[in-house]
């Protein structure tokens, strides 16, 4: 008898989210760096699509110059969705994602920990590859600053708008190309602010309004992305 | 019992019954004829006024005429995604099978309207720009709506279970409703910081009224015409949901 009443507080408190969130992230972490063709595949991706547009538009510097901004940031936009579709799918084949939907854990701690996991592993180093892009397509010294701010700041909202696709197209078979028709034309604002930033930097305009949109549009997507992913996760996963 | 009645009375009794598939189909039966002679008439009357009575544009001459067929269209397609989001987030918290069956109904409906909108567009902007296609603040939303609308219609059909499908084109919707805004306001100033606002379409306070009268009586008539397609529609899905129930089969065999 003493022993149960003594056994229900120390259950109840269990770990508080803080300790919730950094098991999570520390799982997720040690996973993908387990499995490094995952981590390594999108940043090829990345050089390969920018690799592309010179051989298919034109090596000349002046005019690779100017449409540098954009391709630089289609290019990690596009690396991004393809890293989307692995996001939560070993997790639902396994059945590890039943048992985080079913843990007494909120929901929304094990996606934001998810999600920044992925975005360590994904949009962190196309940020830091970024610069070697800007010099390969001839993008002014002047524009790297911005380059690297407006990904920094950009990618963090891409990650959590694909895990939105992700999660919704998690139980489907087909979910590949499904995926990139549900999140392109959510991107498109972080799209136009992110080369736009770029473009601001390159010719001397002040970065900091573009910044501050993209930080806006982060805040609000880390306040109710994780919802959304929660939901939808728990739609597929009992559909 | 009777406080119960009190509690309920400020809303119509019809209203719950629309929560029934069943009374949803017979409500929708008796709106039917009348949307569709109201439809009818205002979409006669507004384009025999739009392109016979009014005046011609004193720079665009005739070719504005396009407008009586644009602007409806272009906003019928805004607000069915928002009825689209606002079904879907209905059935998504009640569990509500008509609202998941509106929601479903309303995405083909939105998408051809969009793609409607785009094509007068580009048709109006042959004579008056000079080019099928221009980036257009406007145009470029109208076009990020359409892909919005086939993301949502993609993901119905990839998913077999109707009701698993229902609640996740509901969140897809609802994740989308909330970007609607963003989209619009980024496109804009994308725009402006683009390319100057060459173009600019006659503002609606400038038209003169018998102008913009037959133009209203077009939007009534383009949201009549659509409640009469939705209804069509809606009463199909009801009906193929439905089919294994007795009063679906009482009334095939009726027929």
């Amino acid at each position: 008898m003493s022993e149960i009443a003594t056994n229900e507080p120390a259950r109840r408190r269990g770990p508080g989210a803080a300790g919730v969130f950094r098991a999570a992230l520390k799982r997720d972490l040690l996973l993908a760096f387990r499995s490094r063709s995952d981590l390594v595949n999108p940043l090829i991706f990345f050089l390969m699509v920018a690799t592309l547009f010179p051989l298919g538009v034109s090596p000349e510097p002046g005019f690779l110059a100017q449409l540098a901004p954009g391709l630089v940031w289609v290019a990690a936009l596009l690396a991004t969705l393809l890293s989307m579709d692995s996001l939560f799918r070993a997790d639902y084949e396994d059945g590890t994602l039943e048992q985080a939907l079913l843990s007494p854990q909120p929901l929304i701690l094990i996606v934001l920990a998810r999600v920044l996991a992925h975005w360590i592993m994904t949009g962190l180093p196309l940020t830091l590859m970024a610069p070697l892009l800007g010099v390969m397509l001839f993008l002014p010294a002047e524009g790297m600053g911005g380059l690297m701010l407006s990904l920094l700041l950009g990618t963090p909202t891409l990650s959590l708008i694909g895990a939105i696709g992700a999660a919704l197209t998690v139980g489907l078979r087909k979910g590949g190309v499904l995926i990139s028709l549900l999140v392109l034309p959510l991107y498109i604002p972080v799209l136009i602010f992110g080369s736009g930033a770029v473009q601001a930097a390159v010719t001397g305009l002040p970065l900091a309004g573009y910044l501050a949109l993209l930080g806006a549009m982060l805040a609000l997507g880390v306040v109710l992305a994780p919802l959304a992913i929660g939901a939808a996760l728990r739609i597929s996963v009992s559909g | 019992m009777a406080k119960n009645k009190t509690d309920k009375n400020w809303m119509p009794r019809w209203f719950y019954q629309l929560a029934s598939p069943r009374w949803c189909y017979d409500i929708t039966g008796k709106l039917l004829p009348a949307f569709g002679v109201l439809a009818l008439v205002l979409l006669l009357g507004g384009t025999v006024w739009a392109l016979l009575f009014a005046p011609a544009d004193y720079q665009q001459g005739n070719s504005f005429r396009i407008i009586y067929i644009h602007v409806p269209s272009a906003i019928l397609a805004q607000s069915c995604y928002i009825m689209m989001a606002i079904a879907g987030a209905i059935g998504l918290i009640w569990k509500m099978k008509v609202a998941d069956m509106v929601a479903k109904s309303c995405a083909p409906l939105g998408a051809s309207l969009a793609l409607l909108a785009l094509a007068t567009g580009a048709i109006w902007g042959k004579p008056t720009w000079g080019s099928w296609w221009v980036w257009d603040a406007r145009l470029t939303s109208m076009l990020i709506l359409l892909f919005l609308y086939l993301g949502v219609m993609a993901l119905h059909s990839a998913i077999e279970n109707d009701t698993t499908a229902a609640q996740s084109t509901a969140v897809l919707s609802l994740v989308g409703l909330v970007n609607i805004p963003i989209i619009k306001y980024s496109v804009e100033w994308w725009n402006t910081l683009h390319q100057p606002a060459t173009f600019k379409l006659t503002e609606k306070p400038a038209m003169p009224p018998e102008m913009w009268l037959p133009l209203l009586v077009m939007v009534v008539g383009f949201y009549c015409f659509f409640a009469v397609s939705l209804m069509l529609r809606l009463r199909n899905e009801i009906l193929r949901r439905e089919r294994r129930s007795s009063w679906v089969q009482a009334l095939a065999e009726s027929r």
